[in-house]
């Protein structure tokens, strides 16, 4: 079977490169013809009319009621004093973890107040506050559901999975239609991205307690409820919690993301509004806001989660375990009478607040100014030499406007003759397999991955389907790709392609470079740990914002920003599996006399590759998540497409290209997945991070 | 298997032709075949189609007030067993009395109110519930039931007593060493007052010498409160320490059911001589298997309790060359000397290095009558 694939996949690159080069090929083998598109955008604009019309009022109704509530909170978070919000916040986080994240919370919310967002942040608080608890309810239920019944699990994981891997953006506009516009669309939309992963962790916490504990309460008489809520529950509840952390980033990430609708007047428009208008000082500061709330509360929601159980109070019980919420109603109280007698702990007076955007600002046109050279330099730089010649090819790159000089008919035949020589030497040492792929590579250099015959890209994504997870991923493959290229959106799909792909190649290199750096030295560990702490907490639209200050919009910007965001697991991953080789292994190694090099290169590294592995995983996921986020600092590609479909309300094209990129991002999650795979087998490892 | 005692002792539980098959598509099996034809052939078969039996054909009685040890090899089954008797598994045949009632008809809302008050159960990796401290893990099985605080709290301090824990009652089990949760564990499992009592290798996941200590005090605890016990272990010698009667298991069947003794000089196969082979024979061999049939009772013998195991007897042999008179129920029943000792456990040893040579010295031989 191997030899075959080995064998079809270089007869796919023969006839790749028969096309290409072929003067008069068939055009419609290079560009899928415009003809052949399948109006599937069109159907579903009359599916989505034909649910609107239907289920329209009944959604209406809904959002109506559900903004009640909504409202609700929203007026009780503006009308608390924001004295009393900073003292609460603040017991709570010291209550969760302890003083040193009081601080950091009592820091973060006055630096809210000082700055003058206030009422901002406390509108997109209301809409997570009321989000979180709908989505753990529902996400536990699911969880729970999934835990009892095989048949309900079948159902609930792969719909998760989708709903995890469509890009946020799609989410709102059919949520739009249904529901009308205003804040209880944010809040629709955070819940329902929000509630998987407590349902996923539910799910898992459930199944992991020890069979011998539920053996145990069983034994101990337990009725079905009372072996549900009083022994399985509380075993699995970490883990739940953790669920619940998570959920809260997720309905924070969204709701900052609604906030393109518009009219919610949070913190999330803030930054919008003021990137829209090149201010960047400002979105700067709003953005900063973002992520000192983010912070917070993961920070204390995960402290929640791993707190140890309540000391027992012996008998006085109630009291003690009602003690917290004493003092914070007490506290509460005080602050508010406080606030009474003093009005600037009311409401924070205007005058005192600092607002530094007009310097920074002007600290960064300086920069740009005074940098423009090394700006430009390294803007053109990447450009020319990295992402056109993966955009267009060589071919059409190398000009002596770009590189200096003409690509003339010796160099290319130089450049012909080197690949393949390389492929040729390849295909020796490791076989026809690696070979063909090296000649794919190569001849993807020199026309550039948008100028690929669409049939050969389909047949070699197929073939690397099979090659990496058998025939039913490869039928996978061939379904998700097949619907992209018949929906009429190959091309912006290849462009995403090369962009993400890019993207992720870049930070894998870096990243698992510097993991392996931190997992070396604790110096390089102690000093990433926390900005990767940082950049996963941040909700990815204020990721953009420092790279769009300093190389304005353009695929550059984006793709820093995504590497930004993607690089983060592949750091982590990388740091991990390198720190968690068996000791046992490493002291053998030390012992018959391996110098650190080699104890690095042929003892831990190899270990460590299923689990490197699923850090490249992980990459692809956050780049491509972070992708459709990237369209609004000027990308073309699926992400673009997502956003204009939001733009125009034109739901087909939103959702053709949102579904789009969650196939590829389903399908690249199973081909890697099957690489970490295949090489645990080969050990004899398990992979578990 | 007869496993009938002279004095007829009351049966607490009885099963009888138990199965448990995993992949139970083994169901039609038991229609017809199950008690006509050879356990052996069908679980054979069984494992031809694909089927797990984990259980075969297993039938004993646990006595009341007995500690009944089933040992095994991972994977022999016992636990298995252990589970079908307490119904978390549900046997696929077979017969399982309670107090000569038949448990596998019992009801749910029927089973749950038996395990309320007369099972107790204690776990290898002990089963406490990590978010409950000491004191409530006790207590859950109270609470579930509803009880009132009062009695609750009278009943777990009593247990926690009983099992020394006094003042580690609010301590969280993971603040506590192995041996400390495990005597949580038979805490727990004693604070309904249970009449039988599982305990599923409980001390296996101890350090050797705190596993020694816990046997001591789980003899201690029985000593005082005479439950029916069905233990289970790998281990051969603390089997040999605790059991009154044993049974040992391979492949899901049982090989040998009865007294350490009789295990380990009347080895059912090979596969039980394997395991008797490295037992100390002084530490089980009681007096009145080596006594001396040249000799008799002489007047100013001194005397000692027949039951004594000759690892005891040596010392007081070494001091009266002439021989001890074995006392039993208050009549002497012979004579040990010193030569009958050594005679006898000469007999043993060439009886187990030589292969089919008729084993000499049987406890039922070297009785009088």
């Amino acid at each position: 079977m191997r030899r075959r694939l080995d064998w079809l996949q270089a007869g796919v690159v023969v006839a790749m490169l028969v096309l290409v080069l072929a003067p008069g090929a068939a055009s419609w083998l290079i560009a899928y013809p415009a003809e052949w598109v399948v109006p599937i955008t069109l159907w579903l604009n009359v599916f989505m009319s034909w649910c609107v019309d239907l289920a329209g009022p009944a959604c209406r109704a809904l959002s109506a009621a559900l903004g009640v509530p909504m409202t609700a909170v929203r007026e009780l978070l503006n009308w608390l004093p924001w004295s009393v919000t900073l003292t609460l916040a603040t017991f709570v986080a010291w209550a969760a973890s302890g003083w040193r994240l009081a601080a950091f919370t009592f820091f973060a919310i006055l630096y809210m107040v000082v700055i003058g967002y206030w009422s901002e942040s406390m509108n997109s608080l209301a809409l997570v506050a009321i989000s979180v608890p709908a989505a753990v309810g529902i996400g536990f239920a699911l969880g729970a559901l999934a835990f009892v019944s095989r048949r309900a699990e079948r159902i609930i994981t792969p719909t998760l999975d989708l709903l995890q891997t469509v890009p946020a953006f799609a989410y709102l506009l059919p949520i739009l239609l249904l529901f009308g516009f205003g804040p209880v669309v944010g809040m629709i939309a955070s819940v329902l991205y929000a509630f998987p992963p407590t349902v996923r962790n539910t799910r898992l916490g459930l199944s992991r307690v020890p069979p011998e504990v539920v053996e145990a309460g069983l034994m101990a008489g337990a009725t079905r409820n009372q072996l549900f809520w009083r022994v399985r529950t509380p075993n699995a509840l970490r883990q739940i919690l953790l669920g619940v952390n998570q959920t809260t980033m997720a309905a924070f990430s969204m709701v900052i993301i609604a906030s393109i609708i518009g009219g919610t007047a949070d913190i999330g428009w803030e930054v919008l509004l003021t990137m829209r208008k090149a201010l960047f000082g400002e979105s700067l500061l709003a953005g900063i806001v973002i992520a000192l709330m983010a912070m917070v509360m993961d920070r204390i929601t995960a402290a929640a989660a791993s707190a140890e159980p309540a000391p027992p109070g012996g008998n006085g019980r109630l009291r003690a375990r009602h003690r917290n919420a004493l003092i914070a109603v007490g506290l509460a109280l005080g602050v508010a009478l406080l606030a009474s007698l003093l009005p600037f702990l009311e409401e924070y007076p205007e005058a005192w607040e600092v607002y530094p955007a007009q310097y920074l600002n002007d600290f960064i046109t300086w920069i740009v100014v005074e940098h423009a050279k090394t700006i430009n330099l390294i803007k053109r730089c990447a450009f020319f030499f990295v992402m056109l010649p993966v955009k267009t090819g060589l071919d059409q790159t190398v000009t002596p406007f770009t590189w200096g000089f003409e690509f003339t008919a010796p160099l290319r035949a130089g450049y012909a003759l080197l690949a393949a020589a390389l492929v040729a030497w390849v295909a020796i040492r490791r076989g026809i397999g690696s070979a063909s792929l090296i000649a794919f590579v190569a001849i993807m250099v020199y026309f550039g991955i948008t100028r690929l015959p669409w049939p050969a890209m389909l047949a070699m994504t197929v073939l690397l389907g099979w090659r990496l997870g058998g025939p039913r991923l490869a039928l996978g493959t061939a379904a998700a790709f097949g619907f992209l290229i018949v929906a009429g959106v190959w091309p912006q799909t290849l462009l995403s392609f090369y962009l993400c792909g890019l993207a992720v190649l870049l930070s894998f290199t870096v990243g698992t470079a510097l993991g392996i750096l931190a997992s070396e030295l604790d110096g390089v560990s102690a000093f990433v740990r926390p900005i990767n702490d940082t950049l996963q907490t941040m909700p990815l639209f204020v990721i953009l914002i420092p790279f769009v200050m300093i190389f304005k919009i353009g695929e550059f910007t984006a793709l820093l920003a995504i590497m930004a965001y993607a690089v983060v697991p592949a750091i982590r991953y990388s740091e991990h599996a390198l720190r968690s080789v068996p000791a046992d292994v490493v002291e053998a190694a030390t012992c018959f006399g391996c110098t650190r090099g080699q104890l690095l290169w042929r003892v831990k590294l190899p270990l460590a590759m299923p689990v490197i592995m699923l850090g490249l995983n992980q990459t692809i996921m956050f780049a491509i998540a972070m992708l459709v986020i990237a369209a609004l600092v000027g990308t073309n590609g699926l992400g673009q497409q997502v956003y204009i479909g939001l733009g125009d309300g034109d739901f087909g094209v939103g959702m053709v290209a949102g579904i789009g990129m969650a196939f590829i991002a389903m399908i690249a999650d199973r081909m890697t997945q099957g690489l970490s795979r295949a090489r645990e087998e080969r050990f004899g490892l398990r992979a578990e991070v | 298997m007869d496993d009938r005692t002279p004095d007829a002792p009351q049966v607490k539980l009885s099963c009888r032709e138990v199965w448990k098959v995993y992949r139970d598509e083994a169901a039609p099996y038991f229609r017809q075949e199950v008690s006509t034809g050879d356990p052996g052939a069908l679980a054979a078969r069984m494992r031809g189609d694909g089927a797990i039996p984990a259980v075969v054909d297993v039938s004993f009685d646990v006595h009341v007030g007995e500690i009944f040890v089933i040992m095994g090899l991972s994977g022999s089954g016992k636990s298995t067993v252990v589970r079908c008797l307490s119904r978390l598994v549900e046997p696929s045949h077979g017969e399982v009395r309670l107090d000569r009632e038949d448990l596998l008809r019992k009801s749910d809302r029927e089973l749950i109110e038996i395990r309320r008050h007369k099972m107790g159960m204690v776990f290898q990796s002990f089963g406490l519930m990590p978010h409950l401290n000491v004191f409530d893990n006790v207590a859950l099985p109270l609470t579930l039931q509803g009880r009132p605080a009062s009695e609750r709290n009278e009943r777990v301090s009593r247990v926690i007593r009983l099992v020394g824990l006094e003042g580690r009652e609010s301590a969280f089990p993971r603040q506590l060493s192995g041996g400390q949760q495990q005597r949580v564990g038979i805490a727990r499992s004693l604070a309904v007052e249970p009449e039988l009592w599982f305990l599923d290798e409980p001390f296996s996941a101890l350090d050797p010498l705190i596993r020694r200590q816990m046997q001591d005090e789980f003899l201690r605890i029985q000593h005082r409160l005479k439950k029916s016990i069905v233990f289970i272990t790998h281990d051969f010698l603390e089997a040999l320490r605790i059991a009154d009667r044993m049974m040992i298991m391979r492949d899901g069947r049982a090989v040998q059911v009865g007294a350490p003794v009789d295990l380990v000089l009347n080895p059912a196969d090979d596969y039980v001589a394997e395991f008797t082979e490295d037992v100390p024979m002084v530490r089980v061999l009681k007096a009145s298997d080596v006594l001396d049939p040249s000799q008799a009772v002489e007047a100013g013998m001194p005397r000692e309790d027949a039951d004594l195991s000759v690892e005891n007897l040596l010392p007081r042999l070494a001091r009266h060359r002439g021989g001890i008179a074995m006392m039993r129920g208050g009549e002497s029943i012979g004579v040990v000397t010193a030569a009958s000792v050594i005679a006898a456990l000469a007999q043993e040893k060439q009886h187990r290095a030589g292969t089919d040579a008729p084993p000499s010295v049987r406890r039922g031989d070297s009785r009088p009558g």
